[in-house]
């Protein structure tokens, strides 16, 4: 398929290319306006499905967390900026914010690390690929709501699958037990989380660098082997290198949906005991339910660290743009 | 290449080096798939445990019960409801995502036009933005318009979340499409909108697919807008209806990933169909 920095290209030839025809004088004015709305309704459906869905909300949710609003739900005039700070005297937010930190780091650390192994095997040619890159995608298809449950069911201290199977390993000695509770306790349950969403975020990342890899060209291992190169050494020299276009394109779009997850927490433990499973995605929706002032607030907190993740990310496309031209 | 085929032809062993080292890839590869299928199998057996069983330390129960997928359909569960909502969902939002992605793809695909530039930064942003941020604004904006418990909140959501998707992939099939080929068929007397419909699509068919199924799959597996805007048992998709089971009493853990794998089944087969070409639409193009 051809991507789309030289689709744009092509389209701004082709352009180029067929100079407008001539146009007679007296058409002028409605011609020249309608030429300039033409655009327009192509694109107005589009545009108002934006705006309806992604601007409006937006403003609806800054709005909101400058509301005071009743756990009913009654607006009771402005509250100027206290949301934001109960928010902040949140004795919850501090350890809040480190979870959320190490939840991102380590799932998107954890991810890349495996599928830049996992890329470089379902690379290889051998029989059954096909089939096996199947498989690779379950989690990313199926709903991740839906596999956090199985994971919960499968940690259940009683007779989980794998309490079972770690009871055959020995790690765990006895079932119904403080030990099999792996989600009763928040070091174990954020570490399981973390395992799960590196999981369900596997396919994604595998398959961006598998594509990354085929634009890597042959000829290049090819020299390199004439040259006596080792493999490990040109992996280091070519294929990380020329990787990096795919490789920081999966982080970003990793980071975004490992921050915005909330699926996999909110099965697993509900953000608890307590607050001790929290991210701020999920602190935010536990808050919703009594103050949703305070939830917008957190909300607000949260976009604006969004908006750096996008600012990111469009640099990171348009450095992949112009290396593709 | 040629001189390893010649020693295999002798019979020396050169060749059967690489065979090994396939051999040990394959395995791993299949090793690493299956544990990729696993909680699905999990998920498959558990949905087939007789009540009796459900909580039995083994991983296999002594007996499957068939019929629980039978039973699960009984009204008390609501399961298919749900069902009969998602598919709504689903199917509208991907009709939606259609109607408005065609055209913008189409024409910033043929168009070079004022504004086009900005049209699509917007749409590469809302591409990364997903709806979980902006939850407590939808769900404020969706209270305003009394849309709360409708299927029509939950379309447009996912149509809007996922209509970039299918305007990038949309829009590289258009672009690749030779503008000679729409030129020719005008020649010869068709319309622009006959040469749109009987000559473009059809070429673009593989990308209308894709952003088809892609929609459908999407909208199928979301989850926290249809959490946050629904309440009424009448309007809960799948997601939500199971979600509903889990902190009750009892759970019907049975039922619960019964409709699970029902719900999981054809998600896979389609999502398997478009595998190839989702990377593309994801990545903005960036990459492919």
């Amino acid at each position: 398929m051809p991507h789309l920095a030289a689709a744009e290209e092509a389209a701004g030839e082709q352009h180029r290319r067929s100079p407008s025809p001539p146009r007679p004088q007296r058409a002028g004015r409605a011609r020249r306006t309608r030429r300039r709305l033409e655009p327009l309704a192509w694109l107005a459906p589009a545009t108002i499905l934006i705006a309806v869905v992604v601007i409006w909300p937006i403003v609806a949710l800054v709005q909101t967390s400058m509301q005071n609003i009743t756990p009913i739900g009654v607006t009771i005039g402005s509250a100027g900026a206290k949301n934001f700070s109960k928010l902040f005297h949140d004795p919850n937010l501090p350890g809040i914010l480190a979870r959320t930190v190490l939840w991102v780091v380590a799932v998107v650390g954890i991810t890349m690390l495996i599928s830049l192994g996992l890329a470089q095997l379902f690379n290889q040619r051998f029989p059954g690929r096909r089939i096996t890159r199947w498989a690779l995608i379950a989690p990313w298809a199926a709903s991740v709501m839906m596999t956090a449950l199985i994971f919960r069911w499968m940690l259940q201290p009683d007779s989980g699958a794998i309490n079972i199977f770690l009871h055959q390993l020995g790690i765990v000695h006895q079932f119904n037990s403080n030990e099999s509770s792996w989600l009763g306790r928040p070091d174990s349950a954020m570490a399981w989380m973390i395992g799960v969403a590196v999981f369900v975020s596997l396919p994604f990342t595998t398959y961006t660098l598998l594509a990354g890899l085929q634009t890597i060209p042959g000829e290049l291992f090819e020299a390199a082997r004439v040259d006596g190169a080792s493999q490990w050494r040109s992996y280091r020299s070519i294929t990380l290198p020329l990787l990096r276009p795919a490789f920081v394109v999966a982080v970003v779009i990793n980071v975004m949906n490992v921050f915005n997850s909330f699926p996999i927490i909110w099965e697993m433990t509900r953000g608890g005991p307590g607050y001790a499973t929290n991210t701020t995605t999920v602190f935010m929706y536990n808050l919703k339910e009594s103050y949703i002032g305070e939830a917008a607030a957190m909300s607000v907190v949260n976009f604006s660290l969004i908006i750096v993740i996008v600012l990111i990310y469009l640099r990171v496309n348009n450095w992949n743009r112009q290396a593709a031209r | 290449m040629a001189a390893g085929t010649l020693l295999a032809r002798r019979g020396t062993s050169p060749r059967r080096l690489p065979t090994i080292k396939t051999a040990i890839i394959a395995a791993a590869a299949y090793v690493i798939a299956i544990i990729f299928l696993l909680p699905y199998a999990e998920m498959l057996i558990t949905a087939l445990r007789p009540q009796r069983e459900l909580l039995g330390r083994n991983y296999v129960p002594h007996h499957f019960a068939w019929s629980n997928l039978t039973n699960m359909w009984g009204s008390s569960f609501g399961i298919t409801t749900s069902l009969r909502v998602s598919l709504e969902v689903a199917g509208g939002a991907t009709v939606l995502v259609l109607l408005v992605a065609i055209p913008a793809a189409y024409y910033t695909a043929r168009h070079h036009f004022r504004g086009r530039g900005l049209f699509l930064l917007v749409v590469l942003v809302t591409q990364i933005l997903q709806p979980t941020a902006l939850i407590v604004g939808i769900y404020k904006e969706f209270l305003n318009f009394h849309l709360i418990d409708t299927v029509w909140a939950l379309i447009m959501v996912n149509a809007g979340f996922n209509m970039a998707f299918a305007v990038w992939i949309l829009n590289a099939y258009f672009a690749s499409i030779p503008v000679e080929i729409e030129e020719a068929a005008m020649v010869d007397g068709s319309s622009r909108f006959g040469t749109m419909f009987r000559v473009t699509f059809p070429l673009a068919l593989p990308g209308v697919v894709t952003a088809l199924i892609f929609t459908f799959i999407a909208a199928w597996n979301e989850f926290i807008a249809a959490l946050t805007l629904t309440t009424s048992n009448d309007v809960t998709p799948l997601t939500v209806r199971l979600d509903s089971f889990i902190g009750q009493y009892t759970v019907d853990w049975q039922h619960l990933f019964g409709a699970s794998v029902v719900a999981t089944i054809p998600v896979l087969i389609l999502f398997a169909l478009i595998e190839r070409r989702v990377v593309g639409g994801l990545t903005a193009g960036s990459i492919r």
